[in-house]
């Protein structure tokens, strides 16, 4: 199981000073961030892409082909990279660019956004957001394993003989997941293509992520690519620890009393009793993200975010301490337990270059 | 059959709460007559509600009490609705009520009956049934019987009520009961949700884009 952490990339006042970073500030945070993020011996940092203010990653390949020359092993993603808005081509340029710079340490995941106005800034039409999602991703998914590419779709010029370049690095196409919390046909998708589904899991109820992951894992064992509990799924979960948790409570509540997103809203009691956030011990958070399992099932994907509402760097490199020394080795140890011997790991460019190899004739459908 | 009653009266005990009740229990069993036993009722009052409904918004979800009611509604053969008149409308509160409902589910009350009655201090504001209430639940595509119920202070005082009462609860109990053909009772389709998904294929076929690639 892969353990790591998301990132939104918000320019946010820290609540208890008032003081907000430089957008350069922030940036060399967040790289400050993933590389602290590897030597605390995590798997994954994925980051936000976004195109307006307070958000500063707007260029993800850019900051993770940076991350990637200064880390050895961590995995390099995105949470989320806009498939309605960007041009597939280049998302398939970008993105094999990156795979070859990081030696293949790079998977990416879908989504939608969550701005309005971005869709027109792009010249795209929001009401044809689940449109564009399909289309784009079919264009990408088949520029990545076709050398040559003759396409003709509704939202984009067509293409006849087009090569993108790089080719993807071994001829395998970088992982993909799909992000959604709330859209089935985004699950739907991410089964057709026998893809990942990734569930963000901290804003919402954990039993509406339940419904979604069900829904994804029945649809994946429906199209063929294995059985439920084979799909691939990644959830999103949200924690501040202390050692002692009273301490966290204080600490983080003018955090998330002025949050960008839940906050001047319930109260981080009534937060964290409805959803998956933690706030306490580094024992309550891994009490609280093994019950995860409970209803999501055995899954492969476990991303954490610790570095938004204003927290300051000094702060967000402690957490990633308590997180790589206290928290993520009890999670390996305890998710391995009584994990089924047929639930597959996350896909990594080395374990889908050696299934190509074991099986070409079934690369294209799981790949 | 399931009656489910939204009261938006602040007071307690409350005019609009009154009212309500009076619908519904006029309404209740004449919905199954002849049968003996009336229609279950169920009353949601909003002001336990009101920090919930708040907290829909910036949160995104409603929280468990307010879920509840939410899943009242949708399971509910039939709705009465009622607000005091704030303002020369229906109350914040109110609205707001629906308008939490419609970010968990937009066609919550498509196809469903729904009684409309509001409370004020004067008759001046009676039009608010069909200037107000009726766009709104027209908009949520609810079937609103024809006939609304206003009750000012001195209405409570007066003929008339009874009737009008009677008259909008046997309207309301014949949309509810209806033949299981009528646009009422017969249940919408539920496309792209958890229920239902369009296939992926179907997705692809409809923007003319050919399935996955086989392998190279």
């Amino acid at each position: 199981m892969q353990f790591g952490i998301f990132t939104v990339g918000d320019v946010t006042p820290d609540p208890t000073t008032g003081r907000t970073p430089t957008e350069r500030e922030r940036i060399k945070a967040m790289v400050a961030i993933a590389l602290k993020a590897e030597e605390v011996g995590l798997d994954v940092f994925a980051t936000g892409e976004h195109h307006n203010p307070p958000f500063v990653p707007s260029s993800p390949t850019t900051m993770l082909g940076y991350v990637a020359a200064r880390t050895e092993r961590l995995v390099l993603s995105t949470s989320t990279t806009l498939i309605t808005t960007n041009d597939p081509v280049k998302i398939a340029e970008d993105f094999a660019m990156l795979q070859h710079l990081a030696d293949g340490r790079v998977d990416l995941m879908m989504g939608r956004g969550n701005t309005g106005p971005v869709y027109p800034w792009f010249g795209k039409d929001i009401r044809e957001g689940i449109n564009l999602a399909v289309e784009n991703y079919n264009l990408l998914h088949r520029l990545w394993r076709e050398d040559v590419v003759n396409w003709e779709g509704k939202f984009r010029t067509p293409l006849q003989g087009f090569t993108s370049t790089p080719r993807p690095l071994d001829g395998v196409a970088p992982f993909v997941w799909h992000g959604s919390i709330r859209s089935p046909e985004i699950a739907e998708q991410a089964a057709y293509y026998g893809d990942g589904f990734f569930h963000n899991n901290i804003f919402w109820p954990a039993d509406h992520t339940k419904r979604m992951v069900e829904l994804y894992r029945a649809r994946y064992a429906h199209y063929g690519h294995g059985t439920p509990e084979q799909a691939i799924v990644g959830l999103g979960g949200q924690v501040f620890m202390r050692k002692n948790s009273q301490d966290a409570v204080r600490e983080f509540r003018p955090y998330f009393d002025n949050a960008p997103v839940y906050g001047h809203g319930p109260s981080l009691e009534d937060f964290t009793a409805q959803t998956p956030l933690t706030v306490g011990s580094p024992q309550q958070v891994i009490e609280k993200t093994l019950a995860f399992r409970d209803y999501a099932g055995d899954y492969q994907r476990q991303l954490f975010l610790m570095d938004h509402a204003g927290l300051p760097l000094k702060t967000v490199l402690e957490q990633l301490d308590l997180l790589g020394e206290e928290v993520v080795p009890v999670l390996r140890e305890e998710f391995a337990k009584n994990r089924p011997a047929d639930v597959p790991d996350a896909p990594t460019h080395a374990s889908l270059l050696a299934a190509r190899k074991d099986a070409p004739a079934e690369e294209g459908v799981h790949a | 059959m399931k009656l489910v009653v939204v009261s938006a009266g602040l007071s307690v005990p409350s005019s609009t709460r009154l009212l309500a009740d009076r619908l519904a229990a006029a309404a209740a069993p004449a919905a199954t007559a002849p049968e003996p036993a009336p229609a279950e009722v169920r009353v949601i009052e909003l002001r336990d509600l009101a920090v919930e409904i708040a907290h829909t918004f910036t949160n995104g979800f409603p929280a468990p009490a307010l879920a509840d009611a939410f899943a009242e509604v949708a399971a509910a053969d039939g709705l009465i609705v009622v607000t005091p008149v704030f303002s020369a409308s229906y109350s914040g509160l109110f609205k707001s009520f629906f308008d939490a409902l419609g970010v968990t589910d937009a066609d919550a009350l498509a196809g469903k009956p729904v009684l409309i009655a509001a409370t004020g201090g004067t008759a001046r504001h009676s039009l608010v049934l069909d200037h107000a209430l009726r766009p709104l639940f027209a908009y949520l595509k609810a079937v609103v019987v024809p006939t609304g119920v206003y009750a000012a202070s001195e209405d409570w005082g007066a003929d008339g009520l009874d009737a009008r009462i009677e008259r909008a609860a046997t309207e309301l109990a014949a949309l509810m009961s209806g033949p299981a053909g009528s646009p009422t009772r017969r249940p919408l389709p539920k496309r792209d949700s958890f229920e239902e998904v369009t296939p992926f294929a179907e997705r692809l076929a409809a923007l003319g884009v050919p399935g996955p690639s086989p392998a190279p």
